[in-house]
């Protein structure tokens, strides 16, 4: 069987620095991925990549989705393919309202136009998941929000568009504890409800905890060093990375 | 037919056809006593308008050009018609009797659809003549007068006129204050009596038909005490090679405890000098709202003022202009606090693309008695490329220690980062730039007239497609 996303040989500059240095992996559907890594070895860069940004540029190798070529294809044609990426910092856009947001990609991504009360009470059912106060569906986009709020609201949409493949980079960072367990309910509910896969981007494991872990990544200085199981969250955990830091 | 008011796509189509000019009076090109002793004879002015028009153009004479602000280079006041008028310039309160080709002009732009659905009166302005002025009989009814000001001149309201006529504007405020006196054409003249609400909005609209003409309407709206109004004032124009200029005059009073809300759309085509003189006093415990959309026009000087000259009175401010290729947009805003305990509040948006210049001026005056006074000015500007430009200008001139006075100003440009986050949402980059302008605009195009508001984000939706390279 095809994988659901292909990333060969691939190499990564952002300005004129190279970031990612010949990076392989393959996500096969359903699959849940996690990417650790020291700060700086260049896992948000492999998260920007796959879903295009224009600021990193792709010097070597290619990326593959559902067995297509997508290395020159748009952010918004891959996001309408199935991926999605789960922002580290969310960008605050005034004038439109998170429910208008998700309803408008929701319908862009499907090509229809959504019942709006049909709407309402699915985001309305996520949001519960979440304990997203409803009163947020109807604030500006990520305006005057929490660091918290941000990141459910990033969840939210995940749940909402049900993507064959969603990045979550650093989705857990600068969380309390209870933001955490909450965003990571939301992330198993992604997991139970839909067949779409994860790579969850982190280098702390709290948000983990609760998931069913296919394979871990150890990305370092732009390479992936070690691939293993479960397992090696735990002994990165113990041990953290200085081992893979001597290699 | 097109309609202005409800279309789901606006394009300058709608407003660049034009009519052949033919069979109408025109005085010749350029300014000179004779014209004007002209324009006085073809409108049969009053003793007192024919004095004050030769008055004003001996100020035209001796006032200099502005020498600050955009370049006026392009206008040759030599080569601008000052006058000119439809071959049947009778006005007419049934849209019937209209002539053919004007009336289509109007049905084009959708007035007399939006006159039937939301206003409660309407005038219709072709070049320099009103060719249109009607309201309803209800609010007939109620005593408020919405008529044009020529004929206005010589009833019941004659004196009124003339005691407020170019009192709060005078031509020596500056050189086409004073040309504005000297040629002024059409308008409107509205007055509300004391006590009276008029419910739904009165509207005029303005369209400049002829090439190398000049439009000099002058609108006096007198709101009596604890009287409220809604004013509406549209223009546009079809565009020519040449340069045509519009320099009206808008004054406004708004009596004891009264408000008006004033609310212009001006969508100009590029060829137009827009030196347009709007200003309005405001009596004790009164409160007067601009609303402002500059979409149009090649290069424009306007800053609406307002003399907050009873205590209690209050003004608030609401701007939004778009200035794209070609374009020089120098606007603002004016407020003298006077009386005591006076709020002024202001909230202006800019957006600049393809080359595009927008100025905000401000000048707040707070005068030594004016105890209490509270301002607050807010300015954003949005450049959505590196060719575009913007600037902020305020000042301030406070005489009085016991104030509450602040300005904030914001200039930006759309982030990379803001449009991959829509894109990665499946959002395509055109319609991403769109929603954040549109954003951006957000608490400014709420404030407009509903049909407005929808044609300002079809516009801005035409502009950003077309701004993707």
């Amino acid at each position: 069987m095809s994988d659901l996303l292909n990333i060969t040989d691939l190499s990564v500059s952002v300005g004129e620095k190279g970031i990612l240095d010949g990076v392989n992996l393959k996500v096969g559907k359903g699959e849940t991925h996690v990417i650790m890594g020291p700060n700086g070895a260049g896992k948000s860069t492999l998260g920007n990549a796959i879903m295009g940004n224009p600021n990193y540029e792709i010097t070597n190798g290619k990326i593959e989705f559902k067995d297509e070529d997508i290395t020159a294809v748009s952010v918004s044609e891959r996001a309408k393919k199935g991926l999605f990426l789960s922002f580290q910092n969310p960008i605050e856009i005034p004038g439109i309202s998170l429910s208008n947001f998700i309803k408008n990609a929701f319908d862009t991504k499907t090509g229809t136009r959504s019942k709006l009360w049909q709407f309402r009470k699915d985001l309305e059912k996520k949001m519960d998941v979440l304990n997203m106060d409803y009163s947020y569906a109807d604030r500006d986009l990520n305006v005057g929000f929490s660091g918290g709020e941000k990141k459910k609201a990033e969840i939210l949409q995940l749940l909402m568009l049900k993507p064959d493949l969603a990045i979550l980079d650093e989705t857990d960072s600068g969380l309390d504890v209870d933001a955490v367990r909450t965003v990571s309910n939301g992330v198993k509910d992604f997991h139970d409800t839909t067949d779409g896969a994860l790579i969850i981007i982190t280098h702390s494991t709290r948000i983990l905890e609760a998931l069913d872990i296919d394979y871990t990544h150890i990305l370092v200085n732009g390479r992936i060093v070690k691939t293993g199981g479960p397992e090696l969250v735990d002994e990165i955990n113990k041990n953290g990375f200085e081992k893979y830091l001597e290699n | 037919m097109q309609e202005k008011t409800y279309v789901e796509d606006v394009d300058r189509s709608l407003y660049d056809f034009r009519n052949e000019v033919k069979d109408v009076y025109k005085v010749d090109e350029g300014l000179t006593e004779e014209i004007v002793r002209q324009i006085s004879k073809e409108k049969n002015d009053p003793e007192w308008m024919a004095e004050f028009r030769l008055h004003s153009l001996e100020v035209y004479n001796k006032t200099p050009f502005p020498n600050w602000g955009p370049s006026i280079d392009g206008l040759n006041m030599d080569n601008i018609v000052t006058y000119i008028k439809p071959k049947d310039n009778k006005m007419h309160a049934d849209w019937d009797e209209v002539p053919e080709e004007i009336k289509n002009t109007f049905e084009r732009l959708g007035i007399p659809q939006a006159e039937r659905e939301s206003l409660a009166g309407v005038g219709a302005q072709y070049d320099s003549e009103l060719v249109y002025h009607n309201v309803k009989k209800e609010v007939a009814e109620q005593g408020v007068i919405y008529t044009d000001l020529e004929s206005a001149m010589h009833g019941e309201y004659g004196d009124m006129i003339k005691d407020h006529f170019m009192h709060l504007v005078p031509p020596t405020d500056h050189k086409f204050a004073a040309l504005h006196g000297a040629v002024w054409s059409g308008g409107s003249f509205v007055y509300v009596p004391p006590g009276v609400t008029v419910e739904i909005p009165l509207q005029s609209y303005f369209r400049l038909n002829a090439p190398g003409a000049g439009q000099f309407e002058h609108t006096l709206i007198i709101v009596d005490e604890g009287a409220d109004l809604h004013f509406i004032e549209g223009c546009s124009a079809p565009k020519y090679n040449i340069a045509n200029l519009h320099a009206g005059c808008v004054e406004l009073f708004v009596g004891k405890g009264a408000r008006l809300r004033y609310s212009t759309i001006e969508n100009w085509s590029k060829n137009m000098y827009n030196l347009n003189t709007k200003r309005a006093t405001v009596a004790e415990g009164g409160k007067m709202e601009w609303v402002s959309g500059s979409f149009g026009s090649h290069t424009s000087f306007l800053y609406p003022m307002t003399i907050l000259k009873g205590d209690n009175s209050k003004v608030e401010f609401t701007g939004i202009t778009f200035a794209g290729e070609g374009q020089d947009l120098d606007t603002g805003m004016k407020v003298v606090h006077s009386g005591k305990n006076t709020a002024s509040a202001v909230n202006t948006k800019s957006i600049s693309k393809s080359g595009g210049k927008n100025t905000f001026r401000s000048s707040v005056v707070v005068n030594k008695n004016a105890k209490g006074a509270k301002s607050s000015v807010d300015c954003a500007s949005l450049m959505l490329d590196n060719i575009s430009k913007s600037d902020t200008i305020p000042a301030m001139d406070v005489r009085c220690d016991d104030t509450d006075i602040g300005h904030e100003a914001k200039i930006g440009r759309i982030s990379d980062e803001a449009i991959f986050y829509l894109m990665s949402r499946g959002i395509s980059e055109e319609e991403a730039r769109a929603m954040i302008v549109s954003g951006f605009a957000d608490n400014v195009s709420k404030e407009l007239p509903l049909e407005y508001a929808l044609e300002m984000n079809n516009l801005i939706r035409l502009e950003m497609v077309g701004s993707i390279g």
